[in-house]
């Protein structure tokens, strides 16, 4: 029986606010990352837990004006079950797909992977793909800060320790394309040795793409954007030149690590042959 | 779906006369229904035990600390003053009575490494601690030290200079062999270690005894290794040791050996507390501490003809024993003894060592030795296939042992003898011939930039049942039939059931010789303190040596029986009972008839019998990333007499998919002699959606030694799925994986010409750390 | 503090540290050892119940968030002289060998039975992703799955 450290449960928001602002706990949500954590003696338990479990404010997947809005309590399968998310960002009900499985995807929720900032977060990028914006609040008020700030640093975040992450908002653009992949260890209860998730604005497959972003996970100690590569794609057609220069620019700007779950050499060379895939795949040749 | 292929032939001689036709009633052939698992329901409600499901009130919690370095002096342990130590019980080698070794082959292994003493690999158990709650436990750990003295490691086993065992087989000469050979193909073959990973941890529960002795309950292949572990360690006699099994939850050998330790300590603790100990590992521990598979590198220089003849073949195996010896001399000895394959050839050479390494202790897993040995044979064989331009199908028929060939160690193969037909059997359910036309033809046609392909590969391969050489006879195993005073029949071994269905057949092999359902006949529980030593629950030898054991047993009791009632047993013998009281019937081994060995060289029959097996597996390959999906595989399995079919597919399909997980993901990467894959998050087995569909095709070749006829199943499959899944990898990309497990970063390494990624299973040294 | 939720339909109070994982408490506090623990860290699934009909590791799950739930554990289902539907598929079947991930396989079976949804062989092999078995390589479980689905579908061809 693992440790067990000092857990208050409010059953409003502001009751929380009033908790954070007095002291730091970690809020522990479906408990996928927390209770790992604890029971496997990875660093020190922390002192107090806040469990915001039944924080209904936090919960609900609407749309609101001109994004997609998914509290920080939306679980994997609520995310897979969707309809909005199936119509407005596809791309994130099969990322949800691709996490642990049935009882992970029951429990885990968005705003834990993002809030846990592993580099292998699995919706992390793409969340930095889809310009994102994390709505925190605290007593102070809320607060908005976009995806690619909001991990700064190996296993930090932009949180304050009286902040809550409360939704995150994903804007809406019409002819925006948003695409996928993880390469994991097994098909199911995987983490991943290298995800992409690629965004882009334009009419059609073969015309010029616009406003391009690229950015991955369990390549470096955070999620990141590759902006050598998205330079060499914004305004380029998908086209095989395009591809080719594409994938070895972002094969040049990836400095990943070796580590139990992979190599350097491999996820280097695999993110830059995914991207060439999605590229030839978006451009039907 | 299952097929089951009647015998092409029958066995040449039936000393125990009891082969008959397939379709006569014979013992383990039920034809009527099934008998269903026998502790299938209360598995299914929650209501069988495991070790941890025990409660004895009052139990302590123990625990182990070990060691962080990989060769150490072990200084001092230190108990810090600011910990109320009273607490807490500790225990360290100075506490033990007895010897402080845990008895196997060799007395190299310390329980806990005494003060001033070598500690030889990470996570070795240097001390123990128990206390009543767990929190306390955790601070007790935390207020306890120990000093080190650090000394050079070795990690990589063709380095060491420290050998466990060595061996040489051979026949013919290898000159002559060489001379003649118009092609002559080399290849080396190295794999990782893989870990049993049942799903229930390692956990054992002491209960001190007033006169010093003992009561063990834990989770264990091998209740009698462990009764004599206790009894030399802790000086305890015969009646002081006892040692009771609990439900176990798969074992895959991990739980043939490791037990005892874990006995060891939960009763060392238990002893000095005076109270009962849990020593329940987490997965954590579980992994770091226990025995693996050894990895080996094994090298092949094979001479054959043009038109496809084996004239000779040069083999050489260094297993990775690890830090301590275990049973690593009979792993080396049987995957020496499969190194070959299961064909024919004039001029052979193998030749094995097992060396040591600062890395824990490798010990048994299904296979014990052939898994690694038979990879590298087969993968061997495939290439000389695709060398000599013929189908790997074709080079098998022209190869395979047939009735009357001779093995390396000068082993006739009398009889049962499957190689053509478990070959045969699986080309045609798998339809070899045809996909491997559809893969080469798809193969030719594809263009330099498709992103996928997909391939079909075949391997087969023999593993020799019950122990190896005179070990059957050394054991000299004894099981009992008995007729209590209550007229209940019951079976008595010390066979542990783990899952693979001891407790099933038992019944139904002395039921159908006796003449009664298999409901009437019960199983006595595996308590050293009731069922004699039938040897250990390992081998492949519990359906094979221990079910032909009770048989006879059986066989004798019913005499005896009618011979008093002059009636048939099922309608007399509870009325004996009444009338004269219980009788049990003790059988004790005795060699099969023409099997003999000589251990001092190394010849004649190194197994009664064998088993037979081939694989067909086909795959898709992603040629972007390297990631394998392994769609189907067809195993075709020949282990004598089928006693149960549906337990022996459920043998087929379980080591089929651990073999496949071998080829593909289960890889554990290792720095300064720790393992890495330490975690489940790390150490990956396939899940249902990576298990490919896996037909089950039992053939059934009788063993006449065998009253019943049947061989062992159990480790058979996991010596062949791994060289069809490489040999499948290659069909659909023309690279050749020479290291398991063939992970998306060697393949893709293959695939683009990247320098070949680490060699598996040896570690690597720690950044800033110096070691040898 | 204490908790109050519902065991197999019976309620139950426990007076426990919020954090300590329901595992435990079915365990240790309520002496319901048929869910078992394989990893404590969510990947072997052994633990699986569920949680207000949703199958969920009980390792992961912090009591304090199961106050006012409903939980549904292997002891749940038929007795051993009363096998369900789906227990006898699995003996019948040869789904359970060594048995310890058999009572967390059966409540995700469980809960995919529930689900409704289509019970071919790739929505099963979905179904029970989270719960490793190391014995009987899944074929015997999905089809003791699959042979209970046909039986629920047989017996009630209209869902609720």
């Amino acid at each position: 029986m693992p440790v067990e450290p000092h857990v208050t449960s409010p059953r409003t928001l502001s009751e929380a606010y009033a908790l954070l602002a007095q002291q730091p706990h970690r809020p522990v949500a479906g408990g996928t990352d927390l209770l790992v954590q604890i029971t496997g003696e990875l660093g020190d338990p922390p002192d107090r837990v806040l469990d915001i479990w039944h924080l209904d404010e936090l919960r609900g997947i609407a749309v609101d004006g001109d994004a997609l809005v998914l509290g920080a309590l939306t679980t994997y399968t609520e995310m897979r079950r969707s309809p909005l998310v199936a119509e407005f960002l596809p791309a994130l009900s099969e990322a949800a797909a691709t996490i642990g499985a049935a009882q992970i995807q029951n429990r885990g929720t968005i705003g834990g992977n993002a809030a846990n900032a592993s580099p292998a977060g699995d919706t992390l990028p793409l969340l930095i793909a889809c310009d994102a914006e994390l709505v925190l609040g605290s007593e102070r008020g809320e607060r908005s800060v976009t995806a690619g700030e909001f991990w700064p640093e190996y296993r930090r975040t932009a949180l304050a320790a009286d902040e809550l992450l409360l939704r995150i908002r994903f804007p809406m653009v019409g002819d925006r394309q948003v695409r996928f992949r993880k390469v994991g260890t097994r098909r199911a209860q995987a983490i991943s040795k290298v995800v992409m998730a690629l965004a882009w604005r334009g009419d059609d497959g073969t015309a010029p793409w616009r406003d391009v972003r690229l950015a991955l996970g369990s390549v470096a100690a955070t999620p990141i954007r590759a902006g050598a590569t998205e330079a060499v794609l914004d305004g380029a057609s998908p086209d095989q030149s395009t591809a080719d220069r594409a994938a070895s620019t972002l094969a040049g700007e990836l400095n990943p690590i070796d580590d139990v779950r992979s190599s350097a050499d491999y996820r280097r060379a695999v993110a830059a042959r995914v991207l060439h895939r999605l590229i030839r795949e978006a451009g039907g040749w | 779906m299952t097929r089951t292929l009647p015998p092409n032939s029958q066995p040449t001689a039936a000393p125990d006369a009891l082969i008959i036709p397939l379709e006569t009633r014979v013992p383990g052939r039920a034809t009527t229904s099934l008998p269903l698992r026998r502790e299938g329901p209360a598995k299914l409600t929650g209501v069988a035990k495991y070790a941890d499901d025990l409660v004895f009130p009052g139990a302590w919690y123990g625990a182990t600390i070990r060691s962080t370095e990989p060769h150490a002096t072990l200084v001092g342990v230190d108990l810090a003053e600011a910990f109320d130590w009273s607490q807490v019980v500790v225990v360290t080698a100075a506490d033990i009575p007895g010897d402080n070794v845990v008895s196997l082959i060799r007395d190299d292994q310390p329980i806990l490494v005494p003060i001033g003493g070598e500690i030889r690999h990470q996570a070795e158990a240097l001390c123990l601690v128990a206390s009543a709650d767990r929190e306390t436990l955790r601070a007790a750990k935390r207020h306890l030290s120990v000093r080190t003295e650090r000394l050079p490691a070795v990690f990589d086993p063709l380095e060491s200079t420290e050998e466990f065992s060595h061996l040489e087989v051979g026949q013919g000469d290898l000159d002559v062999g060489f001379a003649e050979a118009e092609l002559v193909i080399e290849g080396t073959y190295r794999v990782g270690h893989q870990e049993q990973l049942y799903i229930e941890n390692q956990a054992m529960i002491a209960l001190p005894h007033p006169d010093g002795g003992v009561t063990v309950h834990g989770s264990c292949q091998c209740p009698y290794y462990i009764h004599r572990a206790l009894k030399r360690s802790l000086q305890l006699t015969d009646e002081q040791a006892v040692v009771v099994q609990a439900e176990t939850g798969g074992g895959f050998g991990g739980k043939e050996e490791y037990p005892s330790m874990i006995a060891l300590h939960a009763a060392l603790l238990a002893r000095k507390l005076g109270k009962p100990v849990r020593m329940i590992y987490e997965r954590h521990e579980d992994l770091s501490a226990t025995t693996k598979r050894h990895p080996a590198v094994v090298t092949h220089r094979t001479g054959v003809m043009r038109d496809g003849r084996l004239v000779a073949q040069e083999i050489d195996v260094v297993m990775d024993g690890g830090a301590y010896c275990t049973l690593t001399p009979v792993v080396l000895s049987r995957g020496v003894l499969h190194a070959g394959g299961p064909y024919r050839c004039p001029n052979v050479r193998i030749r094995g060592r097992a060396m040591a390494t600062n890395t824990p202790p490798n010990g048994a897993f299904r296979g014990f030795g052939a898994p690694q040995t038979e990879f590298a044979a087969e993968t061997q064989v495939n290439r000389i296939a695709e060398a000599l331009g013929m189908s790997p199908l074709e080079l098998r028929r022209l190869w395979a042992y047939r009735e009357g060939d001779t093995t390396p160690t000068g082993q006739v193969l009398r009889e049962s003898v499957a190689a053509p037909e478990v070959l045969e059997a699986a080309a045609e359910a798998s339809d070899f011939v045809r996909h491997t036309e559809q893969t080469g033809r798809a193969r030719a046609a594809r263009a330099s930039d498709a992103r996928s392909a997909s391939g079909i590969g075949l391997a087969m391969g023999w593993h020799g049942a019950g122990f190896t050489g005179s070990g059957e006879v050394h054991i000299a195993g004894v099981a009992s039939v008995e007729l209590t005073d209550m007229g209940v029949v019951r079976v008595l071994t010390a066979q542990t059931e783990m899952g693979q269905g001891t407790k099933t057949i038992f019944p139904q092999l002395v039921a159908e010789e006796l003449g009664l359902e298999p409901e009437e006949v019960e199983v006595a529980p595996q308590d050293t303190s009731i069922v004699p030593d039938s040897g250990p629950t390992v081998a492949s030898r519990t359906a094979m040596v221990v079910g032909g054991l009770i048989i006879k047993a059986a066989r004798r009791l019913r005499a005896q029986v009618e011979a008093v009632t002059d009636r048939p047993f099922p309608d007399s013998y509870q009325l004996f009972a009444r009338d004269h009281g219980g009788m049990r019937v003790d059988e004790r081994f005795e060699p099969y008839p023409n099997v003999q060995f000589d251990d001092a060289t190394y010849t004649g029959d190194a197994y009664p019998a064998f088993g037979w097996a081939c694989a067909v597996a086909r795959v898709d390959v992603d040629l972007d990333t390297g990631e394998v999906i392994v769609r189907d595989v067809v195993s075709a399995d020949d282990a004598g007499r089928i006693i149960h079919p549906v337990l022996a597919e459920g043998q087929v399909e379980g080591g089929t998919l651990q073999a496949i997980g071998y080829a593909t993901i289960e890889e554990i990467k290792l720095v300064d002699g720790r393992y890495l894959n330490d975690r489940l998050a790390t150490y990956l087995i396939p899940t249902s959606l990576d298990a490919p569909r896996i037909e089950a095709i039992l053939v059934e070749k009788p063993f006449s030694g065998a009253p019943h006829g049947a061989k062992g199943i159990g480790e058979l499959p996991m010596d062949v799925g791994a060289p069809a899944v490489v040999a499948a990898i290659h069909d659909a990309t023309g690279v050749w994986i020479h290291d398991l497990p063939a992970t998306p970063e060697r393949i893709l390494a293959a695939l683009t010409g990247a320098p070949t990624p680490a060699a598996p299973g040896v570690s690597v040294r720690a950044p800033d750390r110096g070691g040898a | 503090m204490s908790f109050r939720f519902f065991v197999n339909g019976d309620p139950v109070e426990v007076e426990v540290p919020g954090m300590r994982r329901l595992l435990d408490v079915l365990r240790e506090d309520l002496a319901l050892t048929g869910t078992k623990e394989g990893c404590g860290e969510g990947e072997c699934g052994a633990c699986s119940v569920l949680l207000d009909g949703a199958v969920v590791d009980a390792c992961l799950v912090p009591i304090c968030q199961v106050d006012g739930t409903s939980i549904r554990t292997v002891e749940g289902l038929g007795a051993e002289n009363k096998l369900n539907d789906l227990q006898s598929a699995f003996l019948e079947t040869g789904g359970a060998q060594c048995g310890i991930c058999t009572p967390g396989m059966l409540m995700a079976a469980e809960a995919f039975l529930a689900s409704g949804g289509p019970s071919d062989e790739d929505s099963i092999r979905e179904a029970i992703a989270g719960n490793l078995c190391r014995c009987t390589g899944y074929r015997k479980i999905v089809e003791a799955i699959a042979q209970a689905a046909e039986q629920r579908r047989a017996a009630d061809p209209h869902p609720a």
